[in-house]
This record gives C-alpha cells, structure tokens and sequence, in this order.
C-alpha cells in the first residue's frame, strides 16, 4: 500500500487553480481535476478502502478535510464570478430614465354631473332616494298638476318651450323644473315619500346668467307630520354638508311658487368683495332655493289625502350651485364640451363623493 | 314695481327708515331687487352761499368768489356766467366726485390762472339732474349754509323697486305695501274711505255689456269742461320717479291711480265716442289703431271695446288712437272696468303687447274697486283740470268677492311648527283686510275660524294659505329647528339600477381618458335626419315650436352629432387627440318611457408619437375594447353579445357594428362614423365612437343573497394547443372561435386569435386565421392520447361550421 502523499502541496495547488479561474468554465474545470470521479483528491479518497484501520483514523479526516476545504473554495470562487457576471452585464443595462413613459390618457368628469352625485351622497344619507322622469313632460304634469293654472301669469315665469302637436293634436313641452317628477313619484307610491330628482330642465332664455338648458334637483318628503321646521334644518344641514362649512347663518324668506303653501326661499351669507364669492360668510345674501310645504291641490291631484299627509319640497339650479362651491366664473362653457375648460374644473374618475369620505 | 318712500307715507304713517322699510318687505315676501336713493349720489354736496364774487384779475370770463360753506369760508374760481355776490349754490368740496363730470375733484387746493381754488359750485349737469351748463345751480328761497344739497334739491325721495310675485295683483299699488308693512308693525295704514263726488248730470255715455264672462262690470262717468294740460308737479315727479313719462292731466291721473291703488283705468275723449261704449268679444272685420300706433284685428277670443265706429280698444290691455285724449280734449269719459284674467291674460300674449293694465288685470285686479277708482279719478281731474263730473253709470254686476276661507287654526302648528297665540293670528289677519269670525265660543276654542278673505286677495283659497300668511307676517325666523326623523334605511336602496350602471360607466370612461362633455339635448332637424336616414324619419312631435336658435329645434335621436362638432371645436383650437363622452338623454319618440339613457364616447385619433415606440391610433378596435370594459363593468359579459352590422346611416359600413342581445335587441354599437356624415357637419375625419344603450341593458337577475359561490380552483394546469386555420376571406374570426369553442364546451375555457395572415401561402380570397385553444382538465392531468381527440374535434367543427382547412 502506498503510503498517502503529502496534501499540503495538493492543497496549496488546488486553492491556487481556483484562485486562479477567471469564468466558470475554468472554475469548473478545476472541480473535476480535484473533485470529479478522476479527480485528483477523488483518486486518493478511493485509496482510503485499501487502509488498515489505523491509517485510515489519520488519513480519512485529512483527506475529508482537504476535499470540503476545497468544495468550499469552488463553491464561494463560484458565488463570486457569478457576482462579478451580474455586475458587468448590468452595468451594460442603463436605461436613460429620464426619457417620458408611454402616454396613458387621463379623462375628467364633468363638474355639474359631480355635483349632482355629491348632492345624492348628502341626500342618500338623509334617507332620500333618487327618482327620475322624462325631459319631454306633458302640460299636466309640468304645470297643472302642479297648481298652475291654465292661463295664469305664473306660467310665464318660465319660458317654455313646446314640442309640436302630434296627430292627436296634444302638444308637449319641455320640462321647466325637476317638479314633475314630484308628481310622477306621489302618483306611483305610497307616503312616506324621500326623494331628490336630479335632471335636465329647459327654458327659452339665453345670455351671460342663462342657458336654455341647465340642470336642477328637486326634493320631496310627505309624511304624516312634517312641517316647516323639518323643512329648514333638512336644507340647513344639507347645504352645510355640501359647501362644507357651516351655514349657521341661512335665512328662509316668503316667496311665491304655485305648487306650494307656504313657499319660501333659502339664502345663504355670502361675501363678494374679493372680487369672487365667497359662501358661508359676508356681508350679502345670496338665494340659492326655492322650496315650501306642498300644496294641498298638488295632494289632492295626486290621490294623497292632505289631511292624512303633508310634505315639503325644494329645488334649486344645479350648475350655479356648482359654481359657487368650484368657482367656474361662467356658465356657457359648460355646455361647450372643451377639453382644456373639462380638465381644468373636471373631476378625477376615483374621485367618488362619499358622506364618510369626503365630498370634494 | 316701483315707488317712492314719500309716496309709501301716503299710505303708512311711519317714522322707519328706509332700510328698515326694505328688510322688512324682503322677508315678507316682497323682495326687494334695487333701493335707488338719489340722496347717495349727493352725500358730498351741501348749500353754500356766495358773499362776494369779484372778476379774476387774469381771465375775463372767470369769477373769483368767497363762499361761506360747510367748511368754512373759501375761496373759489367759478367760470360760470351766473355766479353773482349773494347767491345760494351747491358747494362740492375738495375730493368729491362730480357724477356729471365723472371726475374727483384734486385733494389739494388747485391754481386757476394763478389764483388757489378751494372747492367747487356745480351746475345742474355735473350733478346729473338735468342738461343745464350754462350756468352753476341758483337756488331761490331759504336755505341753511350746510344743509345737504339732495334734501334742498327736493332728491331725497328714495325709489324703491321690488318684485311682485304673481300671485300678488294687490302689491301693484303702493296701498298694497303700505298694508303688508303696517301688518309687520312698521307703521300705520293710512287709507281714508273714498269719498264720492256727485254728479251733476245724467251720463250721456250709455254702457252696454254685451260679454259679461269678459267683463263683467264697467263703470264710468263723464266730465265735461276739463282742461287736459300738463299734471301738477307732484304727480309729474312721482311718475317721473317710478320710470313713467308725464304725458298730460288726464292720462297722468290714470297711470298714477294704477300704480296707487293697483287700479287701471282708462280715459276717453268723449268727443270722438260714437254710440253708446261697448263691451264686447271681437268680431270679424274688426280692426284699430292701438295707443302705440300699431293695428290690432281682435279676434273673437279677445275682449274689446267698441262703439258704433267698431272696435276701439281692447279691454284691459290697451286703447285706441282713434278715442286717445288730446290736448284739446275737453269732455272725457273715464272707464273703470273689470276684466277677466285669463282672457286678458291670452290677448296679453296673442297681441304682445305689454302695458301695465294688461299686467295687472291678468294677475287679478281688486274686482270690487271699480267705483273707488272712478271717484279717485274724478277728484283728481276736477282737481287739476276742472270741468263738471256726470253721474256715475255701473253697468252689469261686480264678480263675487273670494270665497270665505275656513281657517283650521291647527294648521298653523302642523304645517310650520310654530305655536302662535290665537290673539296674534288675528291681529295679523285683520291687519292684512281678512276679517275672522270668532264666535261666542271664544277664538282660543274655536277649532276652526271662518275668515272672510278681502276682494283684492284673489290667491286666497284654504287654510294653507291662511297659515302662509300668518308665518309670512311674523317672519320664518320663528320656525323651529326639527331634524328629519330618521328613515328604515338598511334595505332601502338610493339609485336605481340605471343611475348604478350610469356613474360606473361614467368612470370607467373617464379612467380611460375620456372627457366628460354635456351637450344640448336638442340639435338640428337636418343633424338628426343624418343619424335618422333622412327627413321623412323625423318625427313632428320631436320638433321644438319655439326653439332657442333654429339650430336647436328637434330632440335629439343621439349625442353623435353634437359630440362629433365638439371634437372638431376642439381640434381647430389645437387640441390633439381628442376623447369626449357624454352619459344622457336621446329621444326616440315622446312619450314619458320613450326617452332613454345614452352613454356615448367619441374619439378624434391622432397617432402620437413616442421616442420608443409608435402606438397604433385608436380604431374599431380601440373602441371594442373601451365598450367592453364599460359592458364588463356594469356587470354585463360582452361575450353574451353578437356583433351584428351597423344599423345607421351615420356609421362606416364596414368598420362600425352593433352588439346586439339575442336577434333583435341592440346594446351598443361601435365604430367609425361614416366620412359623408363627418363632412356633412363639418368635420375632419376619422372620428369613432361607441353608444351603450343603459336603458336598454336588461336588469340583472335578483339574486336571493349576497353569498357568492363557493371557489372552485381547477386542480389541473391547463393545456393550450395552437391552431390555424384557412377559410375564405368572408368567414367571420368570431365564427372560428364560437366554432372551435363548441367542440368540447366542457373541457375548452377559452379561444384567442393570436394572428390574421394573408399572403405566400395562404391562396387569394382566402386568409389563414390562428387561435389559441385552452384547455382545462380536471381531477386528473390529461394523456397525449386525451389531447389528441379535443384537438381532433376543434378542427372538425371549424371545418365543418366555416369550410376551413387546417394550415399546413
């Protein structure tokens, strides 16, 4: 049996192959030189069988220790010339990140439409549920119904405008007011009743403050024993929600309108002197709804007992209302679908009015 | 409606001030829109006297006077001709603005030719009160060295102008006012009973009433003798003030009563009357020359007032030239009728003509005031223009005073919450002319108040309006702060379906890029007919009689048209890509379910240009896929849709399409708009668009919870095998994948296109079309064998479904 060559040599030599491999072929070509089946400390750890027992005690630990010394130096030499590859072609892979990202279109929501949902979040929360009805009404609805009778002068506080008769010879309108849905929602359901009724309405008018056509939300409650002082601080806290101040400083004043009795109108306090208004506070006062407690003709019409049930409602111009709050300093743009104007007084599409998140 | 303060204290006995007077009718109800106080304007001016005026020592026409003023004794240059030692002027210190001018005058003291000038006397023009320059302002009588210029001016009468609103005919006489603000505590009401004047002879004038549902009563007198000049100068001033041009004596005396009293009349020379007076419907053939110079031919629904000469004016809404007072009027007949609202109302409108007795007559006037009025016109004229009354004549018979109004007093609690105190609601009642009948029972006890309502409160019809009244009067200050008692809200639900899938498809629209637009829901007849298929498809009842602009006269069938000029507004300002949306209103007929909710997205393409690389420019794709996400977002699977071809005249034949819900029902529709529909509204193509029909997106199915179903992970990868197919140019992709789904519904989950070639290879007519089949196993991985035969089954149902070959 040949005695066991001297390892320290082998070693030396062996750290100094992989010390020396510059890439993984070479590093791997010095495992298999030491470490493969025909490799160098391979070859004498097979010699290890032909021992006696004694020699073994000293040689096995040795050898054992060499070859992990040696997987050990292969594995971190490995590690680094991995290390080293990485780095060179990452350093290979700047990108210039200044240059602009690919072009992803962000569009707006438009001002008015924001505003009506802010007004639902408020309304909603109070109990109100949304009610529509159709923009071409018929005369009863848009104002006989509503308490306008034939001919009065009440009727030409809204420049209406008329569809042309059909073969039947009935001519229709154009809404002036949201208030046809009042008669629309009374007429179909049963008390107790909360809904707004957000929508388009038509009047022929047309200048710096007018449009012939705009948008309003109408508000009705009936219930058995509503009354003017649930009409007041329903719109009191309303409109503190909506402008998100609070509107301690509100007045409701006598007004006229047919379908209610008695009518009145809501001012809030507002202050102009800086050249835009400014709503919560001030010296002025600015009408912002019309509002009253329903007509008992407008029960009677619609089959609800006025003895049995009473109810408020309000309406109110809904484009102003979103001028004041956002400040748009015009109403024709509007209507003008611009996309400079839409971006710049538009809303974000996540932008979503909540009662509990915010409304703005 | 307008009037003085001075005019006002005729009627209210009042020391309030003129602010006071205002807030107090603005939360009455009668809101107050301008306060004009002359007096304001000339808060800097004041009196001063001249104590001597000397020539300036270096200018002829220049005067340089010592004036004593406010201020002390100054020295001012006066180039006024009339400036004269002892005078009494108008002094305008340093700093004031002359309105006249508008021009401040220097804070400083300022050199005229070399000699200092400390203020300023003002002629008539610089301060706005009339055209006389030609010299300074010289008052005669006595006057306080200091006293403000407007109060010696006789300009501190502030003119008040307040909207009337119309349920309200008696706020058009300054009684009216004067009433409503002695209820409010501001004053007391001075109004004396009307006293008569007798006549001295028979009315010559026989009155004949020949309509009386139009006019019902008509009461007039004749004065003969009168002298018609100008009217005295108080009244002048008072119509002057409120906007009205004195005209003369006799027409002065009517415009003045019917804005006193809310109470019109009308004057005739009686000279010019032929026969007796007439009141009348119109008949044919009937034809005058109004006051205003027009000529009216009355029709048989309008009230007239005839006499044997034919119509001469019409009733309640304007007289005739031909019976018109004059300066040599000497005789006058003075009408003083009742019309009916309604009919004049509707002659109001026919005829366009707009006067104050038509504004009144159709709100409604004081149906008992035709004899006061009368009286109140003869002693004014005898008055002012002398000349000797008639008797009065009446005929016919006042209509009937408003029904008496039971007053149910709980009403006032439950319908304001306010508790008032039944001796304070009859205090205000009987201050407003009502007259409650509190019976023995006492007012505290008695349930419910006859109340006699006044004959010029026409508006007076329940209880409620009783309790508008009351809490009118005593202010809504008074109201209580109630909260709303709260709702069952837990299974209450806030919107509708529609107004969900309308905010959601609103969003996703606006996440991908889209601007939200609103845009007139009326267009253009010839606008719609292009979207329509032409003009015999629109429909009269859809047309606007009296539209705004003539572009804007028909509802519209769809938002294209207006979207699409839109896009181009925009594009000519320099806007690139444009993308615009619009969630509204079309109108396929009028009838109240007829109109329908539209989600409409138009995109006006620009290839944009980016270092990296190019991006397609939007197309029918594009817009596949932003109305899928829309679909999908409102909970609608697009895969439940087919793709059918378009459906209008406004799309491109073959690049725009519909999806429709089994055979005949269209969701929406996708595409390029046709380039003759672009040119035909000026616009520069390409412009596609999609329309989702939300109102037509049938309801989801009620599901009986909110559970969702249990998850069910697939416990097999799935396998995916490639496949492509040649078949004639006509063979639709979307049959291929409907074909190749179909072979095994179970097993394949799902069929892409990956490629669309046509080329070497692929013969002429024909294109080779590659899907992407997958295939989901479950329980156990699937055998070579297994995917064989699916492989097998997709090629026989696309060869036999669509004549296709497999590509070799």
């Amino acid at each position: 049996m040949p005695a066991l060559p001297d390892l320290a040599p082998i070693e030396t030599s062996a750290l100094a192959a992989v010390a020396a491999a510059s890439d993984e072929a070479t590093l791997e070509a010095v495992r298999i030189a030491e470490l493969g089946k025909k490799g160098r400390v391979s070859l004498l750890m097979r010699e290890l069988g032909g021992m006696s027992p004694e020699e073994r005690q000293t040689a096995g630990p040795a050898l054992n220790g060499l070859r992990d010394r040696l997987a050990e130096a292969i594995s971190a030499r490995k590690a680094a010339l991995e290390a080293n590859a990485l780095n060179a072609r990452l350093a290979t892979e700047r990108e210039d990140l200044t240059l602009p990202p690919r072009p992803d279109p962000i569009g707006a929501l438009h001002p008015v439409m924001q505003v009506f949902e802010e007004l639902a979040a408020i309304f909603g929360d109070m109990g109100f549920a949304v009610a529509e009805g159709p923009d071409i009404e018929d005369d009863f609805h848009n104002f006989t119904a509503l308490n306008f009778p034939e001919g009065h002068p009440a009727r030409e506080m809204h420049d209406t405008f008329f569809l042309r008769a059909d073969a039947k010879g009935a001519r229709k309108v154009l809404r002036t007011h949201t208030s046809p849905v009042q008669i629309r929602t009374m007429v179909s359901q049963k008390p107790p009743i909360r809904i707004i009724a957000p929508g388009r309405v038509y009047r022929k008018d047309w200048d710096a403050t007018h449009t012939p056509m705009f948008h309003q939300i109408e508000g009705l409650v009936i219930d058995c024993e509503v009354h003017m002082g649930h009409l007041k601080t329903c719109l009191t806290e309303a409109f503190s929600r909506f402008f998100e101040v609070p509107l301690a400083q509100s007045r409701f004043r006598p007004h006229f309108f047919p379908f209610t009795e008695p009518s009145a109108e809501m001012d809030i306090r507002c202050d102009r002197s800086g050249g835009e208004i400014r709503v919560g506070e001030g010296a002025d006062w600015l009408e912002i709804l019309g509002c009253g407690m329903v007509h008992p003709n407008v029960l009677r019409t619609c089959g609800v007992d006025p003895d049995a049930y009473q109810g408020f409602a309000f309406g109110l111009g809904v484009d102003r209302l979103a001028m004041l709050k956002y400040g748009m300093p015009d109403l024709r743009p509007y209507f003008e679908a611009d996309v400079d104007w839409t971006r710049h007084y538009g809303f974000k599409p996540w932008l979503l009015p909540t009662v509990t998140g915010g409304l703005s | 409606m307008k009037f003085t303060l001075s005019w006002l204290k005729d009627h209210l006995d009042t020391t309030a001030s003129i602010d006071a007077i205002v807030d107090a009718m603005t939360m009455a109800g009668l809101e107050v829109e301008t306060v004009h106080d002359p007096a304001a304007r000339l808060k800097d001016f004041s009196i001063a006297k001249v104590i001597e005026a000397k020539p300036h020592p270096d200018a002829d026409r220049l005067r340089v006077c010592t004036v004593e003023t406010k201020d002390g004794v100054k020295q001012i240059v006066c180039g006024a001709p009339n400036a004269r030692t002892g005078m009494t002027a108008v002094y305008a210190p340093l700093g004031a603005f002359i309105p006249g001018l508008d021009f401040t005058l220097d804070a400083k003291p300022r050199k005229i030719r070399g000699v200092e000038s400390h203020g300023m006397m003002c002629s008539a023009k610089e301060l706005e009160l009339g055209e006389d320059h030609d010299g300074i302002i010289d008052l005669e009588g006595d006057f306080t060295v200091g006293a403000p210029a407007a109060e010696a001016l006789g300009l501190n009468d502030p003119v008040v102008d307040f909207e009337v609103t119309p349920n309200r005919p008696d706020w058009l006489g300054v009684v009216g006012v004067a009433r409503d603000l002695a209820a409010l505590r501001l004053g007391a009401l001075r109004l004396a009973p009307v006293a008569p004047v007798k006549g001295t002879f028979p009315c010559p004038v026989d009155i004949r009433i020949e309509a009386p549902d139009a006019c019902p009563v008509f009461a007039g007198r004749l004065i003969r003798g009168v002298k018609n000049g100008p009217s005295p100068g108080w009244l002048q001033d008072r119509l002057k003030a409120i906007g009205i041009n004195p005209k003369s004596l006799l027409v002065d005396v009517t415009n003045y009563i019917s804005f006193d009293r809310a109470r019109p009349l009308h004057v005739y020379d009686a000279a010019k009357l032929k026969g007796p007076i007439r009141a009348r419907l119109g008949a044919k053939g009937d034809r005058f020359e109004g006051l205003d110079g027009e000529t009216y031919e009355p029709t048989p629904d309008m009230c007239v007032i005839a006499d044997e000469s034919g119509a001469i004016g019409f009733g309640g809404v304007m007289g005739g030239a031909s019976t018109g007072v004059s300066a040599g009027t000497t005789d006058v007949f003075i009408e003083s009728a009742w019309f009916d609202p309604t009919r004049t109302a509707r002659t109001g409108r026919a005829t366009g003509i707009l006067s104050d007795a038509r504004f009144r007559f159709e709100r409604g006037v004081d149906p008992q005031s035709h004899i006061d009025g009368l009286e109140l016109a003869t002693r004014l004229i005898l008055d002012h223009g002398g000349g000797e009354p008639s008797e009065v004549r009446v005929a016919g018979q006042a209509p009937a005073a408003p029904a008496t109004v039971n007053f149910r007093v709980a009403d006032m609690r439950r319908l304001t919450g306010v508790a008032m105190d039944p001796e304070r609601m009859e205090a205000i009642l009987r201050a407003l002319g009502f007259d409650p009948v509190i019976t023995a029972k006492g007012r505290r006890k008695q349930d419910v108040w006859p109340v006699e309502v006044p004959s010029f409160r026409p508006d007076i019809e329940g209880s409620a309006d009783i309790v508008e009244e009351l809490i009118r009067i005593e202010g809504f200050a008074a109201l209580p702060n109630t909260p709303l008692p709260p709702l069952n809200t837990v299974d209450r639900v806030v919107v509708t379906p529609l107004q969900t899938r309308v905010r959601t498809g609103r969003r996703v629209l606006a996440a991908r890029g889209f601007l939200e637009a609103v845009s007139w829901s009326f267009m253009a007849r010839d606008k719609a007919a292009l979207m329509l298929g032409g003009g015999n498809a629109l429909k009269p009842e859809l047309t606007i009689e009296n539209p705004i602009a003539s572009d804007l006269d028909y509802m519209r069938p769809s938002a294209l048209a207006n979207l699409a000029e839109a896009a181009q507004r925009n594009a000519d300002r320099g806007a690139e890509e444009v993308r615009l949306f619009e969630a509204g209103p079309i109108y396929p007929g009028d009838g109240p379910d007829d109109q329908q909710t539209m989600l409409t997205a138009l995109v006006r393409p620009r290839t944009l240009r980016h270092w990296a690389e190019g991006r397609a420019p939007y197309d029918v794709f594009a817009a596949k896929a932003d109305l899928f996400a829309v679909l999908t977002a409102v909970d609608f699977p697009p895969e439940r849709l087919t793709v059918g071809e378009a459906d209008g005249p406004h799309w491109h034949p073959g690049r725009a399409g519909v999806l429709k819900l089994g055979p005949t029902l269209t969701i929406a529709r996708f595409g390029e708009l046709h380039p003759g529909f672009l040119k035909a509204l000026g616009c520069d193509g390409p412009m596609i668009a999609i329309e989702v029909n939300l109102s037509a997106l049938p309801a989801g199915r009620a599901k009986p919870g909110k559970t969702k179903p249990v998850f069910d992970r697939a416990d097999q990868t799935p396998v995916r095998r490639d496949f492509a197919f040649v078949v004639a140019e006509t063979v639709a992709a979307g049959d291929i994948v409907k074909l190749a789904m179909m072979a095994d519904p179970k097993l394949i989950t799902g069929v892409s296109v990956f490629d669309v070639y046509r080329g070497s290879g692929v013969p002429e007519g024909s294109k080779s079309i590659a899907i992407e089949v997958t295939l989901q196993p479950r329980g156990a991985a699937m055998t070579d064998a297994e995917i064989d035969v699916v492989a097998k089954a997709v090629i026989a149902s696309v060869a036999k479904g669509a004549g296709a070959t497999l590509r070799g």
